[in-house]
């Protein structure tokens, strides 16, 4: 299309025929088109997430209204009715206490290892392509891992009582299992670093350790959290793994200890309690389903919003 | 070079004492060299990026490094501050000496290397921390301790940034303007009272009134400093450096790849009238490049 110069016409023509070349509608069909199959998909994902939301809210609704005191402190009972969720929830926490001191301190140590320190050989690519191989390994593997090494061969440490299938095995086989995933996506933050800014340190005389504590670290913080807290929700959601270590499905005497002591008992935890819930038969033990699904979201989503507010602090910070 | 300034400073080298500043030679006394390069070639893994390079740098002299993209200017500059560590692949070949040490010898701490010889980014890269800390965290990690102002105000001073930035040093540096976070990094530099600033490009983010102020501060400064500096522009190197180093590129036959050479080095007003090579004169006069 030929612009024709305003000069060459008369300067009202010239006006209207620019006006009209400049709004001239030029119909975008397949760009309109994209976004509306942009716009559906992400409304099918907020639609199928809010119809789950909402009819287990529904379903547990009764319970959590009409008895979330007895329900949060009771235990594992024949009878819906008065069965409560104390025992999962203490082991939930202690999984996602052994995945936050173990996981994490071992899994950032390692992404700042392998990004800061470690030159870029053969054994570390190869090292890096295992780790993105392992965070890919089914649980149920970490499962059986965890059965094999915390239960059978160090039992007599991890739960001499109960033949080794402890909150222990528990945590330690799902702090083994996130692992992977804390190390990638640490790695990926720190990737992220601008390297101007370790440049900038480096070029003043900074060692690697204070490029790294003084620049890297903070600056990789909020995404490292993000990755981690990912992690964690992942952890607290895993049932497979912990019926290969033992997890209790049926009744359960004890298992309500907070203390270390009663860490290498017999545990459950929420998913091992939601499933075995949900395969009995009857309106009531889908209520307590439903009602217990509902806790274990608020547990992840209070870990989540911890995460959030603890990043925007370092965001802050970082300026 | 005297044997005995040479074991001077390698025993501050290890020491990790200042280097003793020495006064200009006066007129007609041959000016000392702070380095001395002889054959050196840059390789990143197989890949050769700079080969040949032979030259002296002068003590409180600025020298300019010119020559078109590619030519390995700012890698050769990465050199005299073991920048080019930090390259997993980099791997330097020849002699780089400081002062008569040979700044590639296993025992020589690069870190020790970038307290004596500071350097300014093409990218003005403040830390993302208040002014203040940005021109302390030098001397910080130094190991100075107590109260830096002075010495943060010696070096804001000295990067001629003093008089905009004294009543608000708690603000972050990244709230400055390009040109006031670039002299920013100046003083960081100068903070740790280097021998030798090392600037890649300084000016080549900046307005022509930031550059001629950042022009402006070099001259001023070389006084205490030995200058090198990296430029695209020529008019630059022209107005602020003593000597001048002309680089250029070849392609390889056999690989099809790039190599930087140096192709000559004198002083700034030879290179640019009466250069010897006809490549230099090439590219000086805008015919190539």
């Amino acid at each position: 299309m030929a612009l024709t110069t305003p000069a060459s016409l008369g300067g009202g023509i010239a006006a209207e025929q620019v006006r009209r070349q400049l709004t001239g509608n030029r119909s975008d069909v397949s760009g309109k088109a994209f976004q509306a199959i942009l716009i559906a998909a992400l409304a099918t994902s907020i639609v199928i997430l809010g119809v789950l939301v909402y009819d287990v809210a529904q379903t547990g609704s009764g319970t959590l209204t009409g008895r979330l005191g007895d329900f949060l402190q009771g235990s594992l009972r024949s009878q819906a009715e008065a069965s409560g969720i104390l025992q999962g929830l203490r082991g939930t926490f202690f999984i996602g206490v052994f995945t936050v001191v173990v996981a994490f301190p071992v899994g950032i140590a390692s992404a700042i290892y392998l990004e800061e320190y470690a030159r870029s050989t053969r054994l570390t690519r190869f090292i890096d392509v295992s780790i993105r191989n392992l965070a890919g390994v089914p649980s149920v593997v970490y499962g059986i891992l965890g059965l094999a090494i915390f239960v059978k061969a160090l039992g007599s440490f991890t739960g001499p009582d109960a033949q080794g299938r402890s909150v222990i095995s528990a945590g330690l086989t799902l702090a083994i299992l996130v692992l992977p995933i804390v190390i990638i996506t640490s790695a990926e933050a720190l990737r992220a670093v601008p390297a101007e800014l370790r440049e900038a340190a480096y070029g003043v005389g900074a060692t690697t350790w204070e490029v790294t504590k003084h620049h890297v670290i903070p600056y990789a913080a909020p995404g490292i959290l993000t990755g981690t807290v990912l992690a964690l929700a992942r952890a607290l959601g895993e049932a497979a793994p912990l019926i290969l270590v033992g997890a209790v499905t049926g009744f359960l005497s004890g298992g309500t200890g907070m203390s270390l002591d009663s860490l290498d008992e017999r545990f459950t935890a929420m998913p091992i309690v939601i499933t075995t819930w949900a395969g009995r038969p009857g309106a009531d033990w889908e209520q307590a389903t439903a009602a217990a699904i509902v806790v274990l979201l608020a547990v992840v989503l209070l870990a989540n919003a911890i995460a959030i507010l603890l990043r925007n602090r370092y965001e802050k910070k970082r300026g | 070079m005297p044997d005995n300034l040479t074991r001077e400073v390698r025993l501050m080298a290890e020491n990790g004492s200042p280097v003793p500043r020495t006064e200009p030679a006066p007129p007609g006394v041959p000016q000392q060299a702070v380095f001395d390069v002889s054959g050196v070639a840059v390789y990143y893994g197989d890949f050769r990026a700079v080969r040949d390079v032979s030259l002296d740098v002068r003590q409180h002299e600025i020298t300019a490094f010119i020559g078109p993209s590619g030519c390995g200017k700012s890698t050769m500059l990465r050199c005299f501050n073991r920048m080019n560590d930090l390259i997993d692949t980099a791997r330097v070949e020849g002699d780089i000496s400081y002062h008569g040490v040979d700044l590639y010898d296993p025992a020589v701490n690069p870190v020790e290397v970038r307290r004596r010889i500071g350097m300014v980014f093409q990218k003005p890269n403040p830390f993302p921390k208040s002014i203040y800390d940005n021109v302390a965290y030098g001397p910080k990690v130094a190991g100075a301790k107590g109260n830096l102002d002075d010495v943060v105000e010696e070096a804001l001073q000295g990067a001629a940034l003093w008089d905009e930035v004294k009543d608000r040093l708690k603000e972050s540096g990244m709230s400055l303007s390009g040109g006031q976070q670039q002299r920013l990094c100046i003083a960081r530099a100068i903070a740790t009272d280097p021998e030798v600033l090392l600037m890649d490009e300084p000016c080549s983010a900046l307005d022509p009134i930031a550059t001629g102020r950042i022009e402006d501060l070099m001259v001023e400064i070389k006084e205490r400093y030995t200058i090198i500096i990296v430029t695209h522009n020529m008019q630059q190197a022209a107005r602020v450096s003593d000597r001048t180093a002309f680089f250029t590129t070849e392609v390889n036959e056999e690989s099809d790849r790039r190599t930087g050479l140096l192709v000559e080095y004198a002083d700034t007003d030879k290179i640019f009238t009466t250069p010897d090579d006809e490549r230099t004169e090439n590219y000086v006069t805008g015919r190539f490049g």
